[in-house]
């Protein structure tokens, strides 16, 4: 009787080794594949690639990284639409460096450590030649050590805090100091506005942003009457309305995002605050043409927002973009600012190929500050060698149909300041 | 703090808050009373709460649209009562539908159904995103709903909030005379209070709680329909309310409408206060860790069903 159990346990260890070395037989058979694989000279190792980039003699592999399921689809979607256009219209031109533009696009399904497996997946296994990816800055932070340790390049499209600089990351949008400080002298010169209320949403670039934006007001001698944070996707802003009401400042300034947005507006117009009357003026950094989809132009009309770029900019350029956007994806789209950002992302890194004469990373990073876009949407652009761009800031007047007037331009580009002295 | 400002204007300020936290306690009813009607009569924790009333977000949008499109224009402005009656169905339709093809088989086991309507709403959410689009969608309100009474120069009550209250009034005192007069509040009761004997006097208990289940996700769907006034319409926007409406329903004792109620309004008026004199993120805060506290000290809640089990 003692001995079956023993028996039995002899017989299944057996099993169980036998069934061990035939999962490692198994596990083999892919991994020599994989072998052979790498063997092979799988990609031209001329002088446009050394370092084993997926760059053939007539292609070329980039990445697309945007979460396009999860929270953040909503504001990700128009940033791989600009991508896929942009590689769509310099693949009609001709490529880059004579190779078409492929493209492997992974999902970073709104979670940030998701979205670093996906850059290690494009970098290790796919070897793609750079990375248009990341939306929120929690997500490009998590990317940002993997950038680093496989010597990647990232075009990260977003207006985003500041206070970062990698050499392995391009930054197409604006940082805190470009697009607050003009919005701010602005509606002290041109509207008079003496008295602040700064109102954000309870995370790192509105804070950021606020505290620039406090330091920036004192220094023009003028008052900040309150400052309030509300966690992410808060829906009731009654309170915060009445507070308002009664501190009567000037302006607000915010920076709330997300579905807080739409709470926050429908709630102020609910409560008899008519934007158009600019008593209080509101100053948005963070409603672009995509975020108005969802408040409704109704709800938000008379608000005015300090941001590179708007939909509606005149110039040839943009008219153009705009016409080719809306062939490529629907009458219907919107394009906000960081679409357009998205879409400088492609075009910069191709700039910077054709300069530099190949695909290698350590060659991009020095060909890179000092490239020039001259025919973007938003007008001249240019790399700064902290990897951020020059740009010019504009101020937009939202309108009842969803789109904004601009009604002021910075006259000069404005030097891009990641880490600004006096401000933190 | 309030030295620099005159007295009519604080008096002002004090009512129209007072308002804020009434609004704010309709809203925080509306949206638990679906989630505690399934959780106190049921057992069932239905994560996918917040998916159901994004539902009846959706109908509303999608009713506007037809409305716009197709009737005429004298008509629009009375689209949103029968976008609100139309939600109730769609989403009650599908709440039955659920508990037929998921809940009914997961009674015995309550964490299964955390879990199984935790993926309804993943799956309800991703339905939404290809049907719809990732992107928030605008409802157009009739103008009725929009602007403010304004009783003084200061005091300004918002339309749209009246409305929800009135709303919430109607709804609360209607599932409570069901559930105390009508023949299925009675049956549900009797099952909640004691399934086999009900089963044994001839009460089809499937039947109760296909129906228990639907109300709720019908209630669900009139509470979206409503909040396309104050909030946003997307594929994930239902996220955004399943905390509170968790709060409010656990801190007033799963078993009970009043608890309900009560809770709602003791939440409310605790965080719009302190939204006033804090900021809003430390308000969170604070009233996190009170009901944190007063659950520690009684933890079935506020109000409790005594019943021989």
């Amino acid at each position: 009787m003692r001995s079956t159990p023993t028996s039995n346990r002899k017989a299944e260890g057996l099993l169980r080794s036998n069934r061990r070395s035939l999962l490692k037989g198994l596990l083999a058979i892919p991994a020599a594949i994989a072998l052979a694989h790498t063997s092979l000279p799988a990609y031209a190792a001329d002088g446009v690639n050394t370092t084993g980039l997926a760059v053939t003699d007539d292609t070329v592999t980039v990445g697309i990284l945007h979460s396009v399921t999860g929270t953040m689809a909503i504001s990700e979607t128009g940033s791989v639409q600009a991508e896929k256009l942009a590689i769509e219209q310099i693949n009609a031109m001709g490529g880059v460096l004579g190779r078409q533009i492929e493209y492997i696009q992974e999902d970073g399904a709104s979670d940030w450590p998701t979205f670093a497996e996906k850059a290690k997946k494009l970098l290790v296994s796919d070897n793609v030649a750079a990375i248009m990816g990341c939306w929120t800055s929690a997500s490009r932070k998590a990317v940002l050590p993997v950038m680093e340790q496989y010597n990647g390049m990232l075009f990260y499209p977003t207006f985003y805090e500041g206070l970062e600089q990698s050499p392995n990351v391009v930054y197409t949008g604006q940082e805190a100091t470009q697009q607050i400080l003009e919005g701010i002298d602005w509606a002290s010169k041109t509207k008079g506005a003496k008295s602040f209320f700064l109102l954000g949403s309870d995370y790192i670039w509105p804070r950021t942003s606020n505290k620039i934006a406090r330091k920036h007001i004192e220094k023009l001698g003028l008052k900040t009457v309150g400052e309030e944070y509300y966690p992410l996707g808060h829906t009731q802003f009654n309170s915060v309305i009445n507070k308002i009401k009664l501190k009567k400042p000037d302006v607000v300034f915010i920076s709330v995002v997300g579905g807080s947005n739409v709470a926050f507006y429908k709630q102020l117009k609910a409560a008899g605050i008519d934007m158009g009357k600019e008593k209080p003026l509101f100053l948005t950094i963070s409603v672009t043409e995509d975020e108005i989809l969802g408040i409704g132009g109704e709800n938000i009309e008379g608000i005015y927002a300090s941001m590179k770029y708007f939909q509606s900019l005149p110039n040839e350029n943009n008219q153009a973009f705009v016409k080719a956007f809306k062939e490529r994806w629907g009458d219907d789209i919107v394009i906000g600012d960081v679409t357009q950002a998205a879409y400088l992302g492609p075009w910069i890194w191709k700039a910077a190929v054709e300069k530099a004469g190949s695909f290698d990373i350590d060659k991009l990073k020095e060909t890179l500050p000092g490239i020039e876009i001259t025919a973007a949407p938003e007008g001249y652009v240019k790399v700064h060698e902290n990897h951020h761009l020059w740009s010019k800031t504009r101020v937009g007047h939202a309108q009842l149909d969803g789109q904004y007037k601009v009604v002021y331009e910075s006259p000069e580009l404005i030097e891009p300041n990641p880490f600004p002295a006096g401000y933190q | 703090m309030f030295a620099e400002y005159t007295a009519s204007e604080l008096t002002s300020i004090f009512a129209m808050q007072g308002f804020a936290g009434l609004i704010l306690f309709s809203v925080f009813v509306l949206m638990a009373l679906g989630l505690a009607i399934i959780f106190g009569q049921m057992g069932v924790i239905n994560m996918a709460h917040g998916e159901f009333m994004i539902l009846g977000a959706y109908v509303t949008y999608l009713v506007s649209h037809l409305f716009a499109d197709y009737m005429p224009e004298s008509l629009y402005n009375s689209y949103f009562l029968i976008a609100m009656v139309l939600a109730f169905f769609v989403a009650g339709a599908l709440g039955a539908f659920v508990e037929w093809a998921m809940i009914r088989h997961l009674y015995k086991r309550p964490l299964d159904t955390l879990l199984a309507t935790w993926g309804l709403s993943l799956i309800m959410q991703q339905t939404y995103r290809t049907v719809f689009g990732a992107r928030e969608v605008g409802v157009v309100l009739p103008d009725w709903l929009m602007g403010s009474v304004q009783l003084t120069d200061m005091i300004e009550i918002p339309i749209n909030g009246i409305f929800v209250m009135i709303l919430t009034v109607v709804i609360t005192i209607g599932v409570a005379i069901m559930m105390q007069r009508s023949r299925l509040g009675k049956q549900t009761r009797a099952v909640v209070q004691n399934r086999p004997m009900a089963a044994a006097v001839g009460i089809n208990t499937e039947k109760v709680d296909r129906l228990t289940f639907a109300l709720g996700c019908g209630i669900a769907g009139i509470a979206g329909s409503a909040f396309t006034m104050i909030g946003s319409t997307g594929p994930t926007s239902g996220q955004l309310y399943i905390v509170d409406t968790f709060l409010v329903v656990v801190f007033g004792g799963a078993a009970s409408l009043l608890g309900t109620v009560a809770s709602a309004f003791t939440i409310s008026q605790a965080q719009s206060t302190m939204e006033f004199f804090l900021s809003g993120s430390m308000a969170k805060v604070l009233t996190l860790l009170t009901v944190v506290g007063i659950l520690m000290l009684r933890p079935e809640g506020l109000f409790t069903l005594k019943i021989r089990r």
